[in-house]
């Protein structure tokens, strides 16, 4: 029997970072070569304290980070599979659901694949066009409640969770790019 | 059937600025010369292009026309006549290999000699060196007889000595 949802999440599309109830530090983001970036962070209980402060420090980070639509733990520093995603302001976006963190998250299945440009805040003077799916179903466990939730996201959002799992697992977007001539300098810088 | 028109090889290397490509091949054109394959890009600024172009100028004349680009002294131009090469027939598997990490002497011919060994034939590569992080990506040719997930070992193996980290993934062509 498939389990694929089929709509949008509606517990994660109610997840707000106040549910933590604990307040988010804006945290320094580190950058390549760093080897925690290239290191798959280890599992972490949901539920545990430090992973709830950690879930509020990825959200407040990421809101004072101009153009980001998601940043994990890696990239603050700290090598554990937990990251968060926020595309809802985003013009390539269709559905989503908003904010939200995921522990221990994971691509249960995905098709549909595309081409498109990305950054990262870890990577702060390249882009690279890198083909992922355009629909996913993710599973993960939400900070706090430890509840295991199972999403379907389409298009930017997807791309935007494939990138931070990738994180989570210690891959960078280098590790995914077309060829060599899918690597470019930044034009822009938010 | 006639043989085809000679071919000449044309380099132009040096500081950056608008109208390079636009005075280069404008010049070509008066000389009746027809550009088959080019490649420009910027390597940390510089204006860096390789072009094949084909037609009866002899490579004297083509490097006359092609002086004044050189007058400032700011850019370097060579021509000089190349054979035709036969295309060869893709065999075996196509591959992208992504190194990167921090900068040292010696990433990209430590891991590339790998590729060497197992007959492996790299198609393009670029390089970029971005603050203290290096990375490299090529796009290699493996023949049918290599044993890739021994090449993925010896790569990596190599990488790691050098602190640094690579993955090797298949080429997906999608053709629609």
């Amino acid at each position: 029997m498939s389990t694929t949802p089929t709509a949008v999440n509606e517990v994660l599309l109610g997840w707000s970072e106040r549910d933590l109830g604990v307040e988010g530090r804006v945290l320094d983001v580190v950058r390549a070569p760093d080897p925690v970036l290239s290191t798959r962070g280890a599992d972490v209980d949901p539920t545990d304290p430090a992973t709830v402060q950690l879930a509020a420090d990825l959200v407040a980070t990421m809101r004072v980070s101009p153009g980001c639509v998601g940043l994990a733990a890696n990239q603050v520093g700290v090598s554990a599979r937990v990251f968060c995603v926020d595309v809802s302001e985003h013009p390539k976006t269709r559905d989503h659901h908003g904010t939200f963190v995921l522990c221990n998250a994971e691509v249960v299945e995905s098709s549909r694949n595309e081409k498109a440009r990305e950054g990262c805040m870890s990577v702060p003077d390249l882009t690279g066009d890198v083909k992922r799916a355009s629909r996913v179903v993710v599973r993960g466990q939400l900070p706090g409640s430890g509840e295991e939730v199972t999403l379907q996201a389409n298009a930017f959002e997807a791309r935007a969770l494939q990138h931070e799992i990738d994180h989570t697992d210690g891959y960078l977007f280098l590790d995914r790019v077309a060829g060599a001539h899918a690597i470019h300098p930044r034009k822009t810088y938010l | 059937m006639s043989s085809p028109a000679p071919l000449h090889a044309v380099t132009v290397l040096g500081h950056d600025r608008p109208g390079i490509i636009a005075e280069t091949t404008g010049r070509l054109a008066d000389l009746g010369l027809n550009l088959e394959d080019s490649t420009m890009t910027l390597l940390r600024g510089h204006f860096a292009m390789m072009l094949l172009c084909a037609g009866d100028a002899d490579a004297p004349a083509i490097e006359a026309a092609l002086q004044p680009l050189t007058a400032d002294g700011t850019l370097t131009v060579t021509v000089r006549d190349v054979p035709q090469e036969d295309a060869a027939a893709p065999a075996g598997t196509s591959w992208v290999l992504t190194v990167h990490g921090g900068d040292r002497p010696g990433i990209v011919s430590s891991v590339v000699a790998r590729v060497a060994e197992v007959g492996g034939n790299i198609t393009d590569l670029t390089t970029r060196l971005a603050g203290d992080l290096y990375l490299l990506v090529a796009e290699i040719d493996l023949p049918g007889s290599a044993d890739v997930p021994a090449l993925e070992a010896a790569v990596t193996a190599a990488a790691s000595d050098l602190g640094v980290g690579a993955t090797l993934r298949a080429v997906e062509a999608d053709d629609l």
